[in-house]
């Protein structure tokens, strides 16, 4: 796995949002194949850093770098980035009331696919595209009708999500929070739809609070997020010690001055 | 005093000849003076089976006035712009040809069109040939409908007297006792310019248990068709949906930027009927739209949708007014309204449920979506509810294109430009959705986006 291509290299990276400072300079490299899993207490910066990479504009990146494939990623507008392959799951994907689910999956599956000097894909056969996703995600195809998301609950939002994600085929798949509030049943269906999206050419970075994620998507890299900088990275065996500590222990090292 | 405006240089040279007039009128003067004006100016030789009626109102209407914003139903629009404008008689001698509204034609009523131009009923424009199970005509197909005119609530107000007292023509609707029309009716009013006052009349009677679909579409000529942009609407429809009739009306007022249009909508319902009203206002530099809905009976069934679209400085206006008098009926309102630039919109909405309207449901809730931070809404509710066992709910929002949703998109590879127009038709779509011929709809939608590209 060593002479993977790396997919995502983030270097130093800051940012703040209205003046204050949220990333203190975080450093990650993700390559090819790999699923990584960053974890940490709410308002560490887990979820600014998916934003951050996604290029939302209430964020404003004060140093740092970050290369995609070896570009520069915040040189490029969300849309840039999302049709060169960053794909990012929201941990609270919004309601567009009035834009069909279908005509929404479309529009980004052919600026996806017109990046990457494929042909566009008309509404028919769409349809057929859509239909064979649809199974990644357990997904009932009458959701194509409805408006993006609007009255779904919960758990069907982030079903949706997974199934742009799979329509997409990003390279770097970044899912945040993707897991919280789900029952176990909408868990595992997600999770599976991950594993079928993940392979040796893309890489995954999950954003989460809970370790039970993790019983489903495997990952090589576990990250601990703290203040705003990545203070601990391990093997998967380091989500279950923080599953069973908690985060306290962090604080008394870093206290210790040891983390 | 207001003598002070009345520089020479701010008057427009058929004003300077009257200056001295002028010069001495109150504002409250100007505007009474103003309506005597329209109506000589509108004066025709009417409808004759009519005359008493129309002898009628323009006695009432001498002694009436333009509104002043001191009027609460005229409190956000000033109508001033029609006091200092300069109209004149839609002599019914402009000539429009076939082409010169071609684009206006709806493929999906093509053979079921009426035609009026500057009020006046014109044959060789309208194609009627597959208008079925109704009858559509001019005033000359009056005959049993003509009882109806001008006999609902409210039509004592100033425009609609102004109207009833000189319309020259009515168009007449009359669905049969269980009729089916089959086909949309397209009822298309064309305003030719020049500065051209009309007064569009409709009757439409519904009888027991029949069915139709109206279409009702003002329009102004083009530039390459002669028309100039100005000119005055002041149409009035009045409604008569007899029980158990269920009557969908979509009223599109797409007149020139330049124009001014005033719209009355008057509706009764008897027991068990169904009224929808899609109620499209795009054009003219000023509108307003009166809908008002009378019960007579139990289990009415009332549906009011809108959206207005105000660009540049145009403003529009829309009073809807539903009076229940009766138990177990139902309403649901929904009016949008998007304004960019220095756009304006207004929207009031009342609805009267008195006591012994029991079991009443009526909603309302207005949209609005600010494009712009020079745009304006001003929105007022209006619930006026004696019954208690009733279910009234009513709501009013303004809101701005969301950062989020646009950042959703974006995250999805929609440009910010495509993500934002995405949003605007989508908001729009609700209510155009709703029209029943999907020409109106693509033309509509595309008309949006194009009026709101300045804001993107």
């Amino acid at each position: 796995m060593g002479s993977s291509e790396v997919i995502l290299s983030v270097k130093g990276l800051t940012a703040s949002i209205n003046g204050t400072p949220i990333l203190k300079g975080v450093d990650l490299e993700v390559k090819a194949g790999e699923i990584h899993a960053i974890m940490g207490r709410n308002g560490s910066g887990k979820s600014t850093l998916s934003k951050v990479l996604a290029g939302h504009p209430a964020y404003e990146v004060t140093g740092g770098e970050v290369l995609f494939h070896g570009e520069d990623l915040l040189e490029l507008e969300p849309e840039e980035r999302a049709r060169k392959g960053v794909f990012l799951a929201f941990q609270y994907p919004l309601e567009i009331p009035g834009v069909s689910n279908l005509d929404f999956l479309r529009a980004s599956y052919n600026a996806r696919r017109k990046e990457q000097g494929l042909e566009e894909v008309d509404a028919f056969d769409f349809d057929d595209v859509v239909e064979e996703k649809l199974d990644v995600v357990k997904m009932d195809a009458a959701f194509l009708n409805r408006s993006v998301n609007e009255g779904f609950s919960g758990g069907e939002k982030k079903r949706n999500e997974i199934l742009q994600m799979a329509l997409l085929e990003p390279s770097l798949g970044i899912l945040d929070e993707t897991d919280s509030g789900l029952d176990i049943d909408a868990l595992r269906t997600v999770s599976e739809g991950v594993n079928q999206v993940a392979n040796e050419n893309n890489a995954m970075v999950l954003i989460t609070h809970y370790q039970r994620l993790l019983d489903y998507i495997k990952p090589g890299f576990v990250h601990v997020m703290y203040d705003g900088r990545i203070i601990k990275t391990g093997g998967k065996e380091l989500a279950l010690e923080l599953e069973e500590k908690g985060y306290d222990w962090i604080d008394e090292k870093l206290a210790a001055g040891v983390a | 005093m207001e003598t002070v405006n009345l520089t020479s240089n701010s008057l427009s040279p058929e004003m300077q000849s009257n200056s001295d007039r002028v010069e001495k009128q109150s504002p409250a003067e100007k505007r009474a003076a103003c309506l005597q004006q329209l109506l000589e100016i509108s004066k025709t030789d009417g409808v004759a089976a009519l005359s008493e009626l129309q002898a009628h109102a323009a006695a009432l209407a001498s002694e009436l006035a333009i509104p002043s914003t001191r009027d609460e139903d005229w409190r956000f629009t000033d109508l001033s712009k029609i006091v200092a404008a300069q109209f004149v008689a839609a002599d019914g001698k402009a000539s429009v040809s076939t082409d010169a509204i071609a684009g206006f034609v709806l493929p999906e009523a093509r053979s079921s069109r009426i035609v009026f131009v500057d009020g006046v009923y014109n044959p060789e424009l309208s194609d009627l040939s597959a208008a079925d199970n109704v009858t559509v005509g001019n005033s000359d197909a009056l005959a049993t409908v003509s009882k109806h005119v001008a006999q609902l609530p409210g039509s004592e107000e100033v425009f609609t007297t102004l109207n009833t007292a000189t319309f020259a023509d009515v168009a007449v609707v009359h669905v049969a006792k269980k009729a089916i029309a089959e086909t949309p009716l397209h009822l298309l009013f064309v305003s030719t310019g020049s500065n051209r006052i009309s007064q569009p009349r409709c009757m439409v009677v519904a009888e027991a248990s029949s069915q139709v679909s109206l279409i009702e579409d003002y329009v102004s000529l083009g530039s390459a068709q002669g028309g100039d942009g100005s000119g005055f609407s002041n149409a009035v429809t009045e409604i008569v949906v007899e029980a158990n009739a269920q009557v969908e009306h979509s009223l599109i007022q797409r007149e020139a930027m330049g124009s001014f249009h005033i719209g009355k909508t008057s509706v009764i319902q008897a027991q068990d009927s169904r009224y929808t009203n899609i109620a499209v206002q795009i054009g003219a530099a000023l509108s307003r739209h009166n809908v008002e809905t009378h019960h007579q009976g139990t289990q009415v069934e009332t549906n009011l949708y809108g959206l207005a679209l105000v660009a540049g400085e145009q403003l529009a206006d829309t009073h809807s007014n539903i009076q229940y008098n009766h138990p177990h009926c139902q309403s649901d309102q929904l009016y949008k309204a998007i304004a960019t630039d220095k756009g304006r919109s207004v929207f009031s909405g009342r609805v009267g449920v008195p006591k012994l309207a029991q079991q009443t449901s009526a909603a309302q809730l207005n949209r609005n979506l600010l494009l712009s931070n020079k745009a304006r809404v001003d929105t007022k509710p209006q619930l006026e509810i004696i019954a208690d066992d009733v279910k009234c709910s009513h709501g009013a929002t303004v809101s701005q294109l969301e950062d989020d949703q646009v950042f959703y998109l974006q995250s999805r590879g929609i440009d910010r430009d495509s993500a934002q127009h995405l949003l605007i038709e989508a908001f729009a779509a609700e209510i155009l959705l709703k029209l029943p011929v999907a020409s109106l709809r693509e033309t509509l939608t595309a008309t949006v986006t194009q009026r709101t590209e300045s804001a993107i």
